[in-house]
């Protein structure tokens, strides 16, 4: 079987192919053996057993999935493990630690966001990667970069009061 | 015959040969070049590729061109806006398994390259030429930097080879192969360029 990052699809188990993939999740490294179209999310979820990224649409339409890969805000619905590469991923589960995911997750609880919850951890995931991009980000960026993650709930306005509200912590 | 008529004669043979056949040339010229260029336009205008020459702050998706779904905007760089860049879905390979383009440096082309009015409505073939060689649009690249665009830039191969959409069918692709394109562009350029008036 392959090993290593990326490893080619040299075992076939049944008629599914599969591969090895080293990944970094949160700063620790994980190796799963996946079909290599297999979407980033579902070993998050199914293979690290990482049920924070949730799965909406499987289509990219509504960003319940954001995770961070490469510091790169990124639908993990629609990104075939074998083209993860070499970048490190983050997930909601690391938010708490890190330094303007801890702010964004402060600001959410402070401007009560969140109702049913199911589309939050894409939502701040995004927020994060739109703060560590842009410290002092205006209405009109918020607006745009928020704009492909849906909320069934509507709490769009407390979203976007919530990124003000960390903006202003972050300095 | 005098010394004068020999010259006479012979001045008059130098000068009568490419006065005769230059202009008969430059226009065959300018006549294919013109012809190479209306199937360089046929390739420009398949949706492939005008999807994002677009004069809109989005991306066009499908054959029908409709506007890119999921709140998708062009940005300051073409390249979506800080959190929701074109890298949240494009890779640098086609996603054959998620039905998603991929190309390095997904990009919409800048609005000075749109190649359709801000209806969605393709511009005509005069319109386009002028756009595209004119140096102050087009990154200032001249015939032989243009060629090179169409040989070698990646979202331009990616035209090509769009892979396959979420329904596992195949993208359509242009009306030429890569190799007629670059063949229509050097036939083109080789013709200095030349324009429709229309």
């Amino acid at each position: 079987m392959g090993r290593g990052r990326g490893s080619l699809p040299d075992t076939v188990e049944g008629e599914i192919i599969v591969a090895t993939y080293a990944l970094t999740v949160n700063g620790r490294q994980a190796e799963v053996d996946v079909d290599p179209g297999t979407p980033l999310l579902w070993v998050l979820r199914e293979h690290l057993k990482m049920t924070g990224t949730k799965y909406g649409c499987g289509i990219g339409a509504c960003g319940a999935c954001t995770v961070l890969v490469g510091g790169v805000a990124t639908r993990s619905c629609l990104l075939p493990t074998s083209l993860v590469g070499n970048r490190s991923i983050a997930t909601i589960e690391t938010m708490a630690s890190d330094p303007v995911g801890r702010v964004v997750q402060d600001a959410w609880v402070a401007t009560d966001v969140v109702q049913c919850g199911y589309c939050q951890s894409g939502q701040i995931m995004t927020a994060v990667a739109l703060l560590k991009t842009v410290r002092k980000p205006t209405d009109a960026q918020i607006e745009q970069s928020m704009g492909g993650n849906i909320c069934r709930c509507g709490t769009y306005v407390r979203i976007r009061q919530a990124i003000a509200r960390a903006a202003q912590q972050l300095g | 015959m005098t010394r004068a008529q020999k010259i006479v004669v012979a001045v008059a043979s130098i000068t009568a040969i490419p006065t005769a056949t230059w202009p008969a040339n430059a226009q065959s010229k300018r006549t294919d070049g013109l012809a190479a260029w209306q199937r360089v336009y046929s390739v420009l205008t398949h949706p492939r590729c005008i999807n994002c020459h677009t004069a809109t702050g989005y991306p066009q998706q499908g054959d029908d061109r409709h506007r890119h779904g999921f709140n998708v905007v062009r940005g300051q760089t073409g390249m979506g806006v800080p959190a929701f860049t074109c890298a949240a879905c494009h890779q640098r390979v086609n996603a054959d398994s998620t039905g998603v383009p991929g190309a390095p440096g997904w990009h919409l082309a800048p609005l000075s390259m749109q190649w359709q009015d801000t209806r969605d409505q393709t511009m005509s073939s005069g319109a386009v030429c002028k756009a595209v060689t004119d140096r102050s649009k087009n990154h200032n690249l001249d015939g032989a930097s243009l060629l090179k665009h169409h040989e070698e830039e990646p979202l331009v191969l990616w035209a090509f080879q769009p892979g396959r959409g979420l329904d596992g069918s195949p993208r359509s692709v242009p009306p030429l192969t890569h190799a007629e394109f670059v063949a229509a562009t050097r036939t083109w350029v080789e013709a200095g360029v030349p324009c429709p008036t229309r």
